[in-house]
């Protein structure tokens, strides 16, 4: 029990005292964080996870706050989100912080997971890590796809048709299937009631429960470095790992260096760029949901194009919903498809090195494939990639068993000073 | 709760502290199942209520249309259930032409396409002369646009006159066929319809349903 072990605690009398013997504060603060050591050679990709924490607090208290000028309906949505932006005060700085956050968040979640690839923090004893960190991910997918309908833009409306159109591709209960989904014979008052309870209350629910997980199993697995040594390996006399820093206050400091960084970007984005060249928020959906006016180009928005574009590279609408399912599937295999003795892309050979990279371009590639309208190139490009894509993933026990690898220090280094 | 030697806590007169595990065993898996059952069914409500509503269902009731008015090559459109509905009035010039092109389709004879049994024919229809199609794409659900006109330019010399898909570039003929080529793999569906007399049409309504009634 944590609070029976008093190791390095502070003595405390009167009203800490009195606070302390009934909840176990000091115990927890030395626990969680000055107790805390995570390895001394974090680099500026260990900046996300923060990050992304503090853009999940950051999308709920704007949530919250548009949840209260919002009105959910058919016939109001769209005019709620106008009425926001025009006439509640400051309405137009909470909708942007919400919608700019969202895209923030993606960027923040997909630089962390490349972190993760780059280190080899999804293997072992990282697994269920991963997991947790992957099963967030797919909960914000549909987060932002049914955020992405509130406001009931025309973009809103088509996008909800062709992705919940995606169930009808599964074998026999398809068409039923997204009946149930819709509530309705297509995407409709129904729809979008649910989808505002859902993204709401259940999702961001279970993102809370989720962001809890992962961060329990990292409090006892330890963070993974870019080293990918176990630093818990090398202790010295007084039991603390010799490459471990406290998390508080070294940490928490170097944090808030990223936060600095990021709000400062962050914010040149709410302020003056706010829809990103129509890619954070679209152009077709300042216009109302139209059932019988199709938008010329259909595109989600951009943090799941490169799914979409896989989808599209298949000339069978089933098996090319099945390759978008199967590209996400791939992710929480991680794990167990790198057969690798190194965690560290430093110490990994030519072989890794050159299928990260390929895997990278491609997708980066298909993610600007998604964005655009098909054509012939397009869509052998768009093929290509996604060849690359899922070579990467079922190669990998391969290339990572035959790459020639460099031995790993059994301590952190500085080799860039 | 947890423990189990409840006889010798107690002290009760004529029991052993023996735990009977297969009894032990049996009651857990009872019990476990039991409950397992239970938030089954409790679950049926809240799943069920997912599905449309009285109302919507009221909603996506048959629709009738007063076809005397379309003039032959005329086009109108209706929603039906959420969904964009194209009734065409084809020329017999329209329906001649239509197995002219069979070669250059996916699906010519309609066999992985979604229409009811009476509109699976070489015409896609009840009547010759009226066409009813579910208009959105069955690619990804986009309004093809009505290009009736034969030989458009940029739809090629030998266009013989159809819908054309603005978003995606799907291309399907006068019988909602779809073109080869296009990204759609499968013809437009066609809804279930009927026809209470000679010039009211009913979608929504098989005519099977019909003959019954």
């Amino acid at each position: 029990m944590a609070g029976d072990n008093n190791d390095g605690l502070p003595v405390r009398t009167g009203f800490l005292g009195w606070l302390n013997k009934r909840l176990p504060v000091d115990a927890f603060m030395r626990d969680q964080l000055t107790g805390y050591y995570a390895p001394k050679n974090f680099n500026i990709w260990y900046f996300f996870g923060s990050l992304a924490l503090l853009i999940l607090v950051m999308q709920l208290v704007t949530g919250i706050f548009l949840t209260m000028h919002y009105k959910v309906g058919e016939l109001t949505a769209f005019d709620s989100v106008e009425y926001i932006m025009r006439e509640v005060p400051y309405g137009w700085l909470l909708r942007y912080l919400h919608s700019t956050g969202a895209s923030a968040f993606f960027i923040v979640v997909y630089l962390h997971m490349f972190r993760a690839m780059l280190y080899g923090s999804y293997k072992a004893p990282r697994e269920l890590l991963w997991l947790f960190g992957m099963v967030i991910y797919l909960a914000l997918m549909a987060e932002a796809f049914m955020g992405y309908v509130l406001p009931w833009g025309n973009m809103s409306f088509w996008g909800a048709q062709v992705i919940v159109n995606l169930f009808g591709t599964v074998p026999v209960i398809g068409p039923g299937l997204v009946e149930w989904i819709r509530g309705d014979y297509g995407i409709a008052d129904a729809t979008l009631n649910r989808f505002f309870s859902l993204h709401v209350v259940a999702v961001p629910l279970v993102l809370l429960l989720l962001v809890a997980l992962h961060l329990v199993a990292l409090r006892q697995t330890g963070s993974n470095n870019p080293d990918g040594v176990e630093i818990k390996a090398n202790k010295g006399a007084d039991g603390k790992p010799i490459d471990g820093i406290p998390f508080h206050p070294y940490y928490t400091v170097k944090d808030i260096v990223g936060v600095g960084v990021f709000l400062t970007l962050f914010c040149i984005v709410v302020f003056f760029m706010p829809t990103f060249g129509g890619i954070f928020l679209e152009q077709p959906n300042f216009e109302v949901a139209n059932p019988m006016s199709t938008p010329l180009h259909i595109a989600p928005v951009w943090y799941f194009t490169p799914f979409y574009a896989i989808l599209r590279a298949v000339p069978d609408q089933q098996l090319g919903a099945l390759a978008m399912a199967l590209s996400l599937v791939c992710f929480l295999l991680l794990p167990w498809l790198d057969r690798s003795p190194v965690k560290s892309t430093r110490y990994r050979g030519w072989m890794w090195k050159s299928a990260l990279t390929l895997f990278v371009i491609a997708f980066i590639g298909l993610g600007y494939l998604g964005l655009k309208p098909p054509s012939d190139l397009y869509t052998l490009l768009a093929r290509v990639f996604s060849v690359v894509y899922f070579a990467f993933f079922v190669l990998m026990p391969i290339y990572t068993k035959l790459d020639p690898v460099k031995p790993v220090p059994t301590r952190v280094t500085y080799d860039h000073g | 709760m947890s423990d189990h030697n409840g006889a010798a806590l107690h002290g009760s007169p004529g029991q052993t502290d023996a735990v009977d595990q297969s009894r032990r065993g049996f009651l857990t898996f009872a019990t476990t199942a039991t409950g397992v059952l239970g938030a089954a069914f409790a679950a049926v409500p809240f799943i069920a209520s997912w599905s449309p509503s009285e109302r919507a269902r009221a909603l996506g009731a048959p629709v009738e249309v007063d076809i005397s008015k379309i003039e032959p090559g005329q086009m109108v459109t209706l929603t039906w259930r959420k969904q964009a509905i194209y009734v065409v009035h084809r020329t017999p010039d329209m329906v001649s032409k239509l197995p002219g092109h069979d070669g250059q389709l996916k699906d010519p004879a309609s066999k992985a396409s979604d229409q009811p049994a009476y509109a699976t024919n070489a015409t896609r229809t009840v009547r010759d002369d009226l066409l009813v199609v579910i208009g959105n794409c069955t690619h990804l659900g986009c309004l093809p646009k009505a290009r009736f006109e034969q030989g458009q330019p940029e739809l090629g010399a030998d266009w013989p006159g159809g819908f054309f898909c603005p978003c995606h570039g799907s291309k399907f003929d006068l019988a909602g066929r779809v073109f080869n080529g296009s990204p759609a793999s499968v013809n437009l569906r066609i809804p279930p319809y009927s026809f209470s007399n000679d010039s009211t049409l009913v979608i929504g309504l098989d005519g099977a349903a019909q003959g019954a009634a």
